[in-house]
């Protein structure tokens, strides 16, 4: 009896030994597929379809593209893209530049080196880049308001160009040779832990023109009427300073720790020849920095286009959808039941996300770390 | 190195720095004080300083830790329940996985992946067209796979390499939750699991999965190999081999990975409000109640859920700060 249950232990933890390279990846392989693959085949079928809830159950028909025509020729344009009354001179010119560059891009690309795998994916970033540019020309620089779409990107672009910014600045700032770097390294770190609900209603008190603390400034200024959530590009602002905010840390704490970590000697080495602070800068630290720089710029720009809460608690969308992502779209739409638009947004979302981070990362930072390599 | 810099340099660096220092602390500040503000003291004006421009009171606390804590303590406990099981899950899970990735070569071959999704959407088309329950429907599909791979999956060559599965792995990081939540709500629904702990500390360590597979990996890749070929030479398993030399020295890495996806847990907003109404509500979602009402914004009692937040947190990045700041995260950055 013994024998036999010592002997069948035995041959469990050799089954185990024998299967343990499929043991070890299989949970993480089971779980991606049932919580992010399956969800992602589901959502692109409720995208086809009209689906409503009922009692306990739903129904679904399916509606074919119906449910994207809507966001981009139907009812729901000006909310997705935005309103459209004709494009202006300005508008003309900026789009026949980008059409002029990206054909550039590409012809250059076409007579240096060609792999077809490599030409379509320039196109699809090409055609994706010419296509947002048509959006900004035809509202923004026309006069008229943007959709979701635009205001999404304005929170990508305009957050990670502040966030890198100042990141950069303070990292440089704590690299010098100042007493308690460690200090500041932790207070810098704080905004990072802080929940962005949180975040989101310290920064309505704090730029509350009439009672937040900052009032007596605004009066003396002349704006003390003046509210920020009424007007859509101090509402925009507002929002992207607040997720900035935040997000600043992350960017000074890697590129802090990138900057340690370049050896001393070179930069020494040219202080002894004389060159200047800024010399060095560009001829020594910045070459060594960009391959990092480029990665927290991928990581950020991933999250960025996630940014849901803070617009959601700051403004709630408002005024009018001036300040709405296009998660806090799909959530709204969600709320009113209508799920395929709900899915239908979050799949554009989806696709432009995945548009923009892979052309960044295959045309910024993979070139980077292959110079660095 | 200390004492290098120019008089005037120095100046403005500092200065700079301490402005940035107040720039972080102020809103901190303000959100502190207000949580000890009376409602006439936030509707009149501002006021700074307490025991000076106003008497600072407890009553927004009272409020909260007396009459009301039965909702602040069950929030608080969601979150905490939640956080850390959705934690220490996502780095078993991430952390083996990296492992295996790192030291494990893994050669799935391109037909069976291939297979599997057709099996898979082969179970799906049944239970949409012909109304088969689902649980028969997946087994029956998953059987079939299993006989197709025993069958002729040799016949396949091309395959797909470790890069390959991490790079899968760690793009889903790029998917907006708002795309998947919806049906993973439905799932729940259909589960009966809604509104419940085990929701949420599933759908928490799938979305942090990629961070902890990306950072770890790295890690697990910078521990040197020698170590694991001499124990397993000795006779130890991999299991043993994982839980007795890998895993002690990725502490560091463990640490940080742990933090960050720790906080991430903790404040995690958009997939809390999908999936839970009332009984698993976590501190986010108590966070956002206060603004509901006809009262208006109860600016008090937020600011004290948002300090009661932010404490615990707090005092576990200061104690695990010297892992962060020794470069951990640039690792991983490289590539």
């Amino acid at each position: 009896m013994n024998h036999a249950r010592k002997g069948n232990s035995r041959s469990l933890g050799e089954w185990l030994d024998g299967h343990a390279s499929t043991l070890f990846i299989t949970p993480a392989v089971l779980l991606i597929l049932i919580f992010s693959i399956f969800p992602l085949v589901a959502s692109l079928i409720i995208a086809f379809s009209r689906f409503r809830l009922g009692a306990g159950s739903y129904r679904v028909r399916w509606v074919g593209l119906k449910n994207f025509e809507k966001q981009f020729f139907g009812s729901e344009q000006f909310h997705f893209l935005g309103t459209f009354e004709g494009m202006s001179t300005l508008g003309w010119l900026v789009s026949i530049i980008a059409i002029a560059a990206s054909l550039y891009w590409l012809a250059r690309y076409c007579f240096t080196k060609f792999w077809w795998l490599g030409f379509i994916g320039r196109i699809i970033s090409a055609l994706m880049f010419v296509a947002l540019v048509l959006l900004f020309s035809a509202t923004l620089l026309s006069g008229t308001q943007f959709g979701t779409l635009g205001v999404t990107l304005f929170y990508v672009f305009a957050g990670c160009a502040l966030q890198f910014a100042i990141g950069l600045g303070l990292a440089l700032l704590c690299a010098q040779p100042i007493r308690g770097r460690s200090f500041f390294r932790v207070i810098f770190f704080i905004p990072l832990m802080i929940t962005p609900i949180g975040i989101g209603y310290a920064f309505r008190m704090l730029a509350d023109t009439s009672k937040g603390p900052f009032s007596h400034v605004w009066q003396w200024v002349g704006l003390g009427d003046f509210a920020w959530a009424s007007d859509p590009w101090a509402a925009r602002l507002f929002i992207v300073i607040g997720d900035s905010w935040q997000w600043i840390p992350f960017v000074f704490i890697i590129l802090l720790a990138a900057l340690e970590n370049i050896p001393k000697d070179q930069q020494e080495a040219a202080e002894v020849d004389g060159a200047s602070g800024w010399q060095i800068f560009r001829e020594i630290t910045w070459p060594q920095l960009l391959p990092v720089a480029a990665t927290v710029m991928l990581i950020r720009l991933i999250e960025a286009f996630k940014l849901v809460d803070l617009p959601n608690i700051m403004t709630s969308g408002g005024p009018g959808i001036a300040t709405e992502s296009m998660s806090l779209h799909s959530y709204f739409a969600w709320r009113t039941l209508d799920l395929g638009q709900s899915a239908a947004i979050a799949y554009l979302l989806l696709f432009v996300t995945v548009v923009i981070c892979v052309s960044f990362f295959n045309y910024v930072v993979l070139s980077r770390l292959r110079h660095a390599a | 190195m200390i004492g290098k810099m120019a008089p005037g340099t120095a100046f403005v660096v500092y200065t700079l720095l301490l402005l940035w220092t107040l720039i972080v602390l102020f809103p901190l500040y303000w959100v502190l004080i207000t949580s000890f503000k009376t409602a006439q003291d936030v509707n009149n004006g501002p006021f700074f300083i307490p025991w000076v421009d106003f008497a600072p009171s407890l009553h927004a606390w009272k409020e909260l830790f007396v009459f009301d804590y039965e909702d602040t303590l069950r929030s608080y406990t969601n979150s905490i329940i939640i956080a850390l099981l959705s934690t220490i899950g996502c780095i078993c899970v991430g952390s083996m996985a990296a492992y295996a990735l790192a030291r494990i070569s893994y050669r799935p071959k391109f037909g069976n992946i291939f297979l599997f999704v057709l099996a898979m959407i082969g179970g799906c088309v049944v239970v949409w067209k012909f109304g088969v329950d689902w649980k028969i429907s997946i087994a029956v599909a998953l059987a079939c796979w299993f006989f197709l791979l025993k069958s002729i999956g040799r016949f396949f060559t091309k395959s797909v390499g470790n890069g390959d599965i991490l790079f899968w792995m760690i793009s889903q990081r790029i998917l907006p939750p708002i795309v998947t939540v919806v049906p993973i709500y439905m799932m729940f629904q259909n589960l009966r699991l809604l509104d419940t702990h085990l929701a949420l500390i599933l759908t928490y360590m799938v979305v942090n999965l990629p961070i902890v597979i990306w950072l770890m990996y790295d890690f697990m890749n910078s521990i040197p190999i020698e170590l694991e070929e001499s124990a397993q030479l000795d006779g130890a398993s991999r299991f043993r081999t994982f839980w007795e030399i890998v895993l002690p020295l990725a502490r560091p890495g463990l640490a940080a990975t742990t933090l960050l996806v720790l906080i991430l847990a903790w404040n995690e907003y958009i997939l809390a409000v999908f999936l839970s109404t009332s009984k698993a509500q976590t501190i986010p979602i108590l966070v956002a109640a206060m603004n509901a009402g006809e009262r208006g914004i109860l600016w008090w009692s937020m600011c004290v859920v948002i300090i009661i937040m932010i404490i615990p947190v707090v005092f576990m990045a200061i104690f695990l700060q010297r892992f962060i700041s020794k470069g951990v995260l640039l690792g991983a950055v490289k590539g």
